[in-house]
């Protein structure tokens, strides 16, 4: 390697971008060549100097402040606005018909079903298991390797199956922790969306697959079988994500 | 059409990406180059960012969130100061004498952070960007193009480029006998 040839690589280099090849000549050459040392060396300063903590602008509080006062607020509790606003429209007229016609509403309708509370609680892990880069903790597309892999974590064994040739293969599986309970998450692939199937046992009548209506843009499906629940997550269109869980569900009864 | 409990959705919004409100205003405070303007480009790029969450598929939340502030930051551009055209990259600019072949650049001036902070500021703003990105985010060349839409060899270019200049910069501020 001579000067023209290393001179451009000295900042990948100090950037950790090289090959492993590269770097071995690169060195090589910068232990022989004073020149690519020095510029090597003032790199190493330049690099440092630019780092320094000083440099950083940090986020003022009132800025953060202003962002979050912007956004829906996330600390009040769920059935509180209703009650307040409804308070708003009654105080005029009678206050404790007021009062119990707002508590009735809470309780009937302004309460987000157990079911629709689910839903938001599985539409959440999902998107937290994709931002978190978390999506799997046994990596693996063989049913064999991920199914004993739950076996000691879990009170219950899930069904797993790789439905691969329907055109979702299984990418491997993960804990995760739903409806106040440690839970089986299968995970899939179709093109590039990531389904997540999350399992558990649950004492619920067997039920056919069914779409939920789908909550910030993502589907959801459940059913019940032998004693376990299923909830299917995806950004994958409704149909699909629908053909996917009659295939989990149906394999099911199909083999042994 | 976003039928989601919005309080669950600010919650997500506030771990997964207000969470780099930091980086987000450093940025914008780089390119900006003055607080008030910085707050403004960061907290429309915020809430621009929390208006399309529900669409956010990639793994790196940082990376989008800063590349709204990108975006955020040109529209106030073109907004508030058109007359600051981005100033056009032509070879005599570029063409830089190298300074490190020179002089031993161990001198003090590395370490002052006010002499540092004028020789980025005076970077160009599409090479500044890509200083801030690479050395304060540790972005890689790869998420610097894809978060700034140039193509890998330009990123690597006007990084070799923008080290020359701060280098050229923080050598002359400091010749020997300028006492600042």
């Amino acid at each position: 390697m001579n000067c023209p040839q290393a001179k451009p690589l000295i900042g990948p280099y100090a950037d950790g971008e090289l090959d492993a090849a590269v770097i071995l000549e690169l060195e090589k050459h910068i232990h022989d060549c004073p020149a690519c040392a020095l510029e090597w060396r003032n790199l190493q300063s330049l690099k440092k100097a630019l780092k320094q903590d000083a440099l950083y602008f940090t986020a003022p509080n009132e800025l953060r402040r202003r962002i979050k006062a912007e956004l829906p607020s996330p600390r009040i509790a769920v059935p509180r606005w209703p009650l307040w606003n409804w308070n708003w429209f009654t105080t005029a007229t009678s206050g404790a018909f007021a009062i119990c016609l707002a508590l009735l509403l809470l309780v009937t309708q302004t309460r987000p079903s157990p079911e629709q509370q689910l839903a938001q609680e599985v539409v959440s892990s999902h998107v937290r298991s994709l931002m978190a880069s978390h999506v799997t903790d046994v990596a693996s597309t063989d049913q064999h390797t991920v199914k004993p892999w739950f076996t000691g974590k879990l009170d219950f064994s899930p069904p797993v199956r790789d439905l691969a040739a329907e055109g979702f293969p299984l990418s491997g599986g993960r804990l995760d922790y739903l409806a106040g309970r440690s839970v089986a998450a299968l995970v899939f692939q179709r093109h590039k969306h990531v389904i997540n199937l999350f399992v558990w046992s649950a004492r619920e009548t067997d039920s056919k697959p069914a779409p939920i209506k789908p909550l910030q843009g993502y589907h959801l499906i459940h059913w019940s079988a032998g004693g376990m629940t299923f909830w299917a997550v995806s950004d994958l269109n409704e149909k699909e994500l629908m053909e996917f869980a009659q295939n989990f569900a149906t394999e099911k009864t199909g083999k042994p | 059409m976003v039928p989601v409990d919005e309080r669950e959705r600010s919650e997500l919004f506030e771990k997964t990406v207000l969470l780099h409100l930091d980086s987000a205003y450093n940025l914008a405070r780089w390119l900006a180059g003055n607080d008030h303007d910085a707050q403004d480009v960061a907290q429309e790029a915020s809430l621009r960012a929390f208006k399309y969450f529900g669409s956010f598929r990639g793994d790196n939340a940082r990376a989008w969130l800063l590349s709204i502030v990108r975006n955020s930051f040109h529209t106030w551009l073109r907004k508030n100061r058109p007359a600051e055209k981005m100033v056009e990259m032509t070879e005599d600019i570029l063409d830089i004498e190298d300074p490190s072949a020179v002089v031993e650049a161990v001198n003090p001036q590395f370490a002052d952070a006010d002499a540092v902070r004028r020789a980025i500021a005076e970077l160009p703003v599409d090479f500044r960007e890509i200083v801030i990105l690479r050395e304060m985010e540790g972005f890689s060349y790869k998420e610097i193009a894809d978060l700034t839409e140039v193509p890998l060899g330009t990123v690597m270019s006007r990084l070799a480029r923008a080290r020359k200049l701060l280098q050229k910069g923080l050598t002359a501020a400091f010749k020997p006998g300028d006492q600042r």
